[in-house]
């Protein structure tokens, strides 16, 4: 029988003592261990040579790690508005209730856990939940009792129902990319005889721009990273961000089931022109049930000599071969500098950029890092041609777009239209008739109302990494915010002042607004410190904090209104309730024990400095 | 043209007025170099630049950034003691004093608390956020040093000078957003059972009340302390609509 130091040795030395790999060793221990002990973390330290405060707070940083015990069964149900909508609420406690559950503890012997996740990317067959990593997905009344009854029976996972974890891609509608039947290799043949100079151009002609969001174009980012001089020891890195945590988006999951060999084309087609050596793909937690597949599309690319050191070096250079890296649950890693923190086995502090990653990246190496869907779209614009690119979408945005719908509709899932597409189309492709608000491109994009669905997708009007959200009048759009808003501040690293504790504070003003104690003091405040966060933060995340909530109280002023229920300054809680224990312990109930809420004399007296 | 040559000097504009730097160097250590103030609280020339107390909020060439990682450029129109940047600082100030528990009457870094000083600075007269009071420890275990974590802003100027300069590794930060916490690298998790030394580099950085010396309270009178000596004046301050 091993002991525990034995095993964190043999699962360290299985990853050749390399911090960077620190993520990757956590996982392997805690799938053994179900949860990492202080003793295993000081171990594991001790084997790398890092200091605990190190590993601990590697460890500590991402929420898939438990650091505490953690039930046999390990509950987390998808947290985002679209879940929520479908009931994901209703069902958890429903869970809790059947399995005795209080405060996400069992009292059976640690026999169950049951928390809440960030979006699993599920949301068109939702509401959704992961059971020791894997999910489980369109769950109902019935299907919650009968998960409650087989993990009271301690049945393992595999003697579940099995359809219980199909993961439906519900592709809706094809263009050139869902389209794409191109031959293995037939890419690179076409960029090799181009050159990697030719290639750049014909790139750059198609006018690809990153579909992560921010649409920089692909070229150019290929190109700086192909000129970006090199260390001694050192090699250039491609590495594709399948971290795709933004709520509402899982198209890049339908990519990795459905397309999986003409991403990995892609990243060889990057690797050729810019001349790297190794890649990675950096796979979201949740998506994990997705790396068996992926693990085999690249041993099928190796033996066809597609990748890896045996592969034909004409088309791939330096044996050019990628694997495939596990997040932790942290949303902030689909910023790419965060990612390249978390791929060096460190908590996902987004670097202070200049230095860009396509010249000081992985391990300080010219990196380039590109979305699931870029990759793939870098495929078709080389071998089917700039012309055929570009004839679709518009001037500013080529191509087509992955949009993912949810929310009240009749079919979410995955569409692929045009650039340049309206909204009020995709709302009649998906059978949105009744849409009152539409939020593109997650929690950090644009909410639409009814008087906005003429608007397009694209760059120079709506971008987005794909996340269409529809709500019907029966949504509560603050409700939303709030939730976006909690969101946020859920997922805010830590590391700069506005997001960290000002996440908070807004997400406290919201909850104030909620709970009926709210002022128009609260909503100027409320706007004036987003406005704040939007500036001063580090990294996008903080800058986006404020976006659901400034375009939602600008368009959706009628579901405010109601929760402004005061002209003066307000209080957040009951002053008078809360004297309500003191009053009991005293047994006073006279006028001197009772306190009015503040007015506005006793605000004034405030400013003025007098103690009241 | 930005030039290459790392010796060669150039110029920009702080408030208007001129100020040199040469290549590499930020807009905070230009200004630093011709005796000009930014408030900043995660900056120490010794470190690289952090950037992540944020106060050294400017605006550079219209577009807001942190005056401690923006590379100093030919020419830059830099905006730095303006009423509404000074607003902002003293805002992301409050947010710090309303994170943790600062109680500056009893605290024994009163005078030498930067926190403190550039709240003064730039016109602070209260927290304004309604407190958080979160409930953090005090560890005495050390003989010599005390860790109060109640005053921590998460700079991490301690973590960065055990790690770079006493090369000890003593402290690290942990857990994410608003659970973040300093943590001391030793079986227990107490200073005590480090090798921690009031000597070290890091045991005299704190810019706040967080690490604090043991028996030398109040040695130094208050009004006779670093910042009641010294206090940087900030031009333009509106009256906080507190």
């Amino acid at each position: 029988m091993k002991t525990t130091k034995d095993k964190v040795k043999e699962v360290v030395h299985h990853h050749k003592h390399k911090p960077e790999r620190l993520i990757e060793i956590l996982h392997d221990l805690q799938d053994k261990y179900l949860w990492l002990s202080r003793e295993i973390l000081a171990q594991v330290g001790e084997e790398l040579g890092l200091p605990y405060t190190k590993v601990y707070g590697v460890a500590s940083f991402y929420s898939f790690f438990n650091l505490e015990p953690v039930g046999q069964f390990n509950i987390l149900f998808s947290d985002n508005i679209t879940d929520r909508h479908q009931g994901s609420i209703h069902y958890a406690t429903q869970l809790k209730k059947e399995l005795w559950v209080e405060e996400g503890h069992s009292p059976f012997d640690d026999l169950v856990s049951i928390g809440t996740t960030s979006c699993t990317g599920m949301c068109d067959q939702g509401p959704a939940l992961l059971v020791n990593q894997i999910p489980i997905t369109h769950l109902d009344s019935d299907r919650i009792k009968e998960i409650a009854r087989l993990i009271l029976a301690k049945k393992p996972l595999h003697e579940w129902p099995q359809d219980w974890f199909k993961v439906e891609n519900n592709i809706y509608r094809k263009g050139p990319l869902l389209n794409c039947e191109l031959e293995p290799g037939s890419s690179l043949r076409i960029a090799k005889n181009l050159g990697a100079t030719k290639a750049l151009e014909h790139l750059s002609q198609s006018q690809l721009r990153g579909r992560g969001g921010a649409g920089f174009p692909t070229a150019t980012k290929w190109k700086s990273c192909r000129n970006a001089p090199l260390l001694k020891g050192q090699g250039r890195v491609i590495v594709c961000n399948a971290d795709e945590g933004e709520p509402g988006t899982f198209k890049d999951r339908v990519l990795l089931d459905h397309k999986a060999d003409l991403l990995i084309e892609g990243m060889t087609l990057a690797a050729q022109i810019v001349g790297a050596k190794y890649g990675f793909i950096y796979l979201r937690n949740e998506y994990k049930y997705l790396k068996p597949k992926l693990e085999s599309a690249l041993v099928q690319r190796r033996s066809a000599g597609l990748l890896g050191h045996k592969a034909n070096p004409e088309l791939v250079p330096d044996g050019f071969d990628i694997e495939i890296r596990l997040g932790a649950g942290a949303y902030v890693c689909g910023e790419e500098t965060a990612l390249i923190e978390s791929l060096e086995g460190k908590r996902g502090t987004p670097r202070i950029r200049p230095p860009f990653p396509v010249t000081f990246g992985y391990l300080g190496q010219p990196t380039v890092v590109n979305n699931v869907e870029t990759f793939c779209c870098s495929v078709l614009a080389i071998a089917n041609g700039a012309d055929s690119f570009k004839s679709f979408g518009t001037q500013t945005s080529s191509g087509t777009k992955l949009i993912s719908v949810s929310g009240d509709c009749t079919r979410p899932g995955i569409y692929e239209f045009g650039f340049g597409t309206s909204v009020s189309e995709i709302l009649t492709a998906c059978g949105a008739q009744h849409a009152n608000c539409v939020q593109i491109g997650g929690p950090c994009g644009i909410t639409l109302n009814l008087e906005e669905f003429n608007r397009r997708i694209g760059f120079e009007d709506l971008p987005t990494a794909g996340s269409f959200m529809v709500f019907d009048k029966t949504r509560n759009v603050f409700e939303i915010a709030r939730q976006f808003t909690h969101f946020f501040a859920h997922e805010s690293c830590g590391f700069c002042t506005p997001c960290r504790v000002g996440s908070h504070i807004l997400s406290d003003s919201m909850n104030k607004l909620a709970r009926g104690y709210g002022s128009k003091i609260d909503l100027k405040e409320i706007q004036e410190l987003s406005h704040l966060l939007q500036k001063s933060s580090h990294c996008g995340l903080g800058q986006a904090i404020c976006k659901p909530i400034l375009d939602t109280i600008h368009k959706f002023p009628q579901d405010y209104q109601p929760l402004i229920k005061h002209d003066e300054f307000n209080p957040a809680f009951d002053l008078d309730s809360s004297l309500s224990q003191a009053r009991q312990l005293t047994h006073r109930q006279d006028e001197n024990a009772h306190l009015e809420q503040l007015n506005s004399f006793s605000v004034s007296r405030i400013k003025s400095g007098e103690s009241i | 043209m930005s030039s290459n040559n790392s010796n060669e000097s150039s110029t920009l504009f702080i408030d208007g007025k001129s100020v040199p730097f040469t290549n590499g160097q930020t807009i905070l250590d230009a200004a630093l170099a011709s005796d000009l103030y930014i408030p900043h609280l995660c900056f120490n020339p010794k470190f690289k630049p952090h950037g992540s107390c944020r106060v050294c909020l400017v605006n550079v060439n219209g577009h807001s950034s942190c005056a401690c990682t923006t590379p100093a450029s030919p020419n830059a129109v830099v905006e730095s003691d303006t009423t509404a940047l000074n607003h902002d600082r003293r805002v992301l100030v409050q947010m710090l004093f309303t994170e943790g528990n600062h109680f500056c009457p009893s605290c024994e870094k009163s005078g030498d608390c930067s926190l403190q000083t550039t709240a003064y600075e730039l016109g602070m007269v209260s927290p304004h956020f309604s407190p958080n009071f979160p409930i953090r420890e005090v560890d005495a275990s050390h003989p010599e040093m005390l860790i109060d974590h109640n005053r921590c802003i998460f700079c991490s100027l301690c973590v960065r000078a055990s790690r770079e300069i006493d090369c000890k590794n003593i402290f690290g930060l942990s857990e994410r957003g608003a659970k973040t916490k300093l943590t001391v690298n030793s079986p227990t998790g107490r200073l005590g059972d480090t090798d921690f030394s009031s000597n070290d580099f890091a045991a005299n950085i704190c810019p706040v009340g967080a690490i604090i010396h043991k028996g030398v309270g109040f040695t130094n009178p208050i009004g006779q302390r670093t910042h009641d000596l010294s206090i940087h004046h900030t031009q333009s301050l509106d009256a906080e609509d507190a």
